[in-house]
């Protein structure tokens, strides 16, 4: 079984030294959870803080895609092994791994999106998002927009960084009916028991399809499906059926730059600034300030956001759109609690 | 199999011979799968290039595989690590094969296996490791073995067709695990995803290397794995019962009138691999993860089946083969880190590898000068 290394290693060792590689640069390296690198929306956003400090603080950047959930301890223990100066993973499932890679490791810096470890964990630096508030003006609005009086969502795994997203979504809907005196109905999530539609993966387009279908057949013509990749086939199916019948509401990233071949499905994104928080703490990790903790981003800070209408501006309403700033300062000066 | 030679050999058998030669035909053991990996490789390196990929990067990935995947402590525990599930559930693909069937189920043998492992291994505190561990892995083989033998059972009384029934036992598998972790007394506290509880520090292998670097993660299923391919080699090859997989694969209707129980033979067969699938899930759960979600299976299952093909669906040659898929697991990690290569790559090339060694002829066709002049005749 050695034998073809014996004959290609050499021919090989020679290509790569003529390469060479700049191995002095501050370097920061990414681990996806299993929706992949170029999901337009969780990962991706995730990988462009990087890209972003790239670009402006001259870092190098490496990424390892996770393709299962056994390949989350490994690629950290890959990336610890190589000369990386922090090591961000991206997603609640990695949790547990990347605790044990920092406790292994005390002196590598790590840090993680989607997760805060209470007590604090020295080295690492949790990334969490209140996703909910700039859910709860997704709900809002497409409860102002629909016109079959039935929004839907659905999530890729029943945890709370997913479900923040449907909680929000649910009670800006209700919001809505409260100020308005409608009667909107959200299907997919109830967050009094916690229970809602998900698909159990981050990754099969067919299942995004499938679940954006039934909520169609129910009635339903605005879906949020909050499962990163999968929600592309779920753009697919709006593309076919017509914005007309079912438009989505898009997560992460603002879905109508990232995903350009269905943009003129989404009625808007819930925006999690995922690459913000990264190069800021790729940023802390350089200048020498980072320290275990917890990073929150808020409506107030810019870290969640609702993303503009684009081409979609003319389905809502100047009358929808001034409420919805109302809701929008409302949020922020607290006046308004999204949590219950 | 000389003699009257059936014309009604229809592409099943025929591929079914190849995966389980009547005769150890040296050049298609050694020499075929030798090419294939070969050419796999040089072909991994034009997919790469057709994808804009420079030569200096190729280069660099390639260093990269070697180096990952032996070329450091951590990259051969890596190696070892992912390879011991592989070779298991790979053996159990393999004793299929020598049997005369098609078994498609290890993914949700080891799914089964690996939640009744890990039920075993969270829910009895107290026990002490060297009952416990043991423990782990006897209820997790038993699991798998129990239901990879509804297939067999299936197959036996009423001839439905394994390969169609263990891809549905596979989909069974997959929702009863969705299912199972959603259980209270399975799910792990605080959670409210498909998580179950961790197994408790009694039942976890042991890990081997810790005290050189507690990164390295390879685990005492090590001499699980060279166990199992040690007691399969002496069931096939020394055994009564092997000799009647054996000879049940190679002509069920010859072994019938010799005496053989048919139907048993499929059960006990089907069981077996199904065992070993079942102990590569619990080896998953007590060695690497600690725990089930949902997709810890994580396709070893079906690898497995190319780890058996590959190994000619012998004992040694499945333990090199999952040797050397372990390898491309864990040196395809560092070609993306050190090169920015795509881990789908590794994927292309574990596909062209299958496509070479599935096809013996055509590579015998393109390196005519590795061969002797003469072919083995018994190939039709």
């Amino acid at each position: 079984m050695f034998s073809f290394r014996k004959t290609l290693a050499p021919t090989f060792l020679a290509a790569a030294l003529i390469a060479g590689s700049d191995a002095s640069a501050f370097t920061a390296c990414q681990v996806t959870d299993t929706g992949g690198i170029d999901d337009n929306s969780f990962n991706q956003t995730a990988w462009q803080g990087v890209l972003d400090a790239q670009e402006s603080l001259g870092v190098e950047g490496r990424f390892l895609e996770s393709q299962a959930e056994t390949d989350y301890v490994a690629n950290i223990n890959s990336l610890v092994n190589g000369d990386c100066d922090i090591i961000i993973t991206v997603g609640f499932l990695l949790g547990d791994a990347t605790k044990e890679a920092a406790a292994a490791n005390p002196d590598q810096a790590f840090s993680i999106v989607d997760y805060a470890y209470d007590p604090v964990i020295p080295n690492i630096l949790g990334q969490v998002y209140a996703t909910d508030e700039a859910a709860f003006l997704a709900g809002y609005v497409a409860a102002g927009v629909t016109k079959t009086g039935v929004l839907g969502t659905f999530g890729g795994i029943n945890i709370p960084p997913v479900t923040i997203f449907m909680d929000g979504f649910y009670r800006g809907a209700m919001y809505y009916n409260a100020q308005n005196g409608t009667e909107v109905t959200v299907l997919g999530w109830n967050p009094e028991t916690r229970e809602g539609l998900f698909t159990n993966n981050f990754n099969s387009l067919d299942d995004g399809r499938a679940f954006a279908q039934n909520l169609y057949d129910e009635g339903a013509d605005i879906v949020m499906p909050v499962a990163g990749p999968v929600g592309l086939g779920s753009a697919s199916l709006a593309n076919e059926l017509g914005a007309d019948k079912l438009m989505l509401v898009g997560v992460d990233a603002d879905l109508y730059l990232t995903d350009p071949n269905n943009s003129h499905v989404y009625l808007t994104s819930v925006t999690k600034r995922m690459d913000a928080t990264v190069s800021e703490v790729i940023a802390r990790a350089m200048n020498g300030s980072f320290e275990g903790g917890v990073l929150v981003g808020t409506l107030d800070n810019g870290g969640v956001d609702l993303a503009p209408f684009h081409d979609m501006a003319e389905r809502v309403p100047a009358e929808l759109s001034t409420k919805l700033a109302a809701v929008r300062a409302g949020i922020i000066d607290g006046s308004i609690n999204v949590g219950e | 199999m000389s003699g009257n030679k059936r014309q009604t050999d229809g592409m099943y058998e025929s591929l079914l011979r190849r995966a389980a030669p009547d005769r150890t035909a040296w050049e298609d053991l050694v020499v075929v799968p030798i090419f294939a990996v070969v050419v796999a490789l040089l072909l991994g390196a034009v997919a790469m290039l057709a994808t804009n990929v420079d030569l200096a990067t190729v280069g660099r990935s390639y260093v990269a595989l070697v180096s990952g995947s032996v070329g450091s402590f951590n990259a051969i525990s890596e190696t070892l690590t992912s390879a011991i599930p592989l070779t298991l559930a790979g053996l159990g693909i393999a004793l299929g094969f020598r049997a005369g069937m098609f078994n498609i189920g290890a993914e949700g043998q080891l799914l089964i296996g690996g939640m009744a492992a890990v039920i075993t291994g969270f829910s009895l505190p107290g026990l002490p490791m060297i009952v416990h561990v043991p423990l782990v892995l006897l209820v997790g083989a038993l699991a798998g073995g129990l239901y990879a033998a509804i297939a067999g059972w299936l197959r036996a009384a009423t001839g439905a067709h394994e390969v169609i029934s263990t891809i549905m036992l596979n989909l069974i598998a997959y929702r009863l695990v969705d299912y199972l972790l959603r259980l209270d007394f399975i799910q792990r506290e605080g959670r409210s995803d498909p998580i179950s509880k961790s197994v408790l520090e009694s039942a976890e292998l042991p890990r081997l290397l810790t005290w050189l670097d507690p990164n390295l993660r390879l685990h005492a299923g090590v001499f699980l794995m060279i166990g199992a391919v040690i007691f399969i080699h002496w069931l096939l090859f020394k055994t009564r019962l092997g000799f009647e997989f054996r000879a049940s694969g190679e002509n069920p209707e010859a072994a019938r009138y010799a005496g053989m129980r048919a139907g048993l033979v499929i059960v006990l067969a089907m069981g077996l691999a199904g065992a070993l699938a079942g102990l590569a899930g619990a080896n998953q759960v007590s060695g690497v993860l600690g725990r089930a979600s949902p997709g810890f299976s994580a396709g070893i299952g079906f690898d497995a089946i190319a780890v058996a093909l590959l190994g000619r669906s012998h004992p040694w040659g499945v333990l090199l083969a999952g040797l050397l898929f372990g390898a491309l697991e864990a040196g395809g990690r560092q070609m993306q880190v050190d090169a920015g290569v795509s881990i789908d790559l590794i994927g292309i090339i574990q596909a062209l590898i299958i496509v070479f060694i599935a096809a013996p002829l055509l590579v015998r066709a393109l390196f005519p000068w590795g061969f002797s002049k003469a072919r083995p005749s018994a190939k039709e």
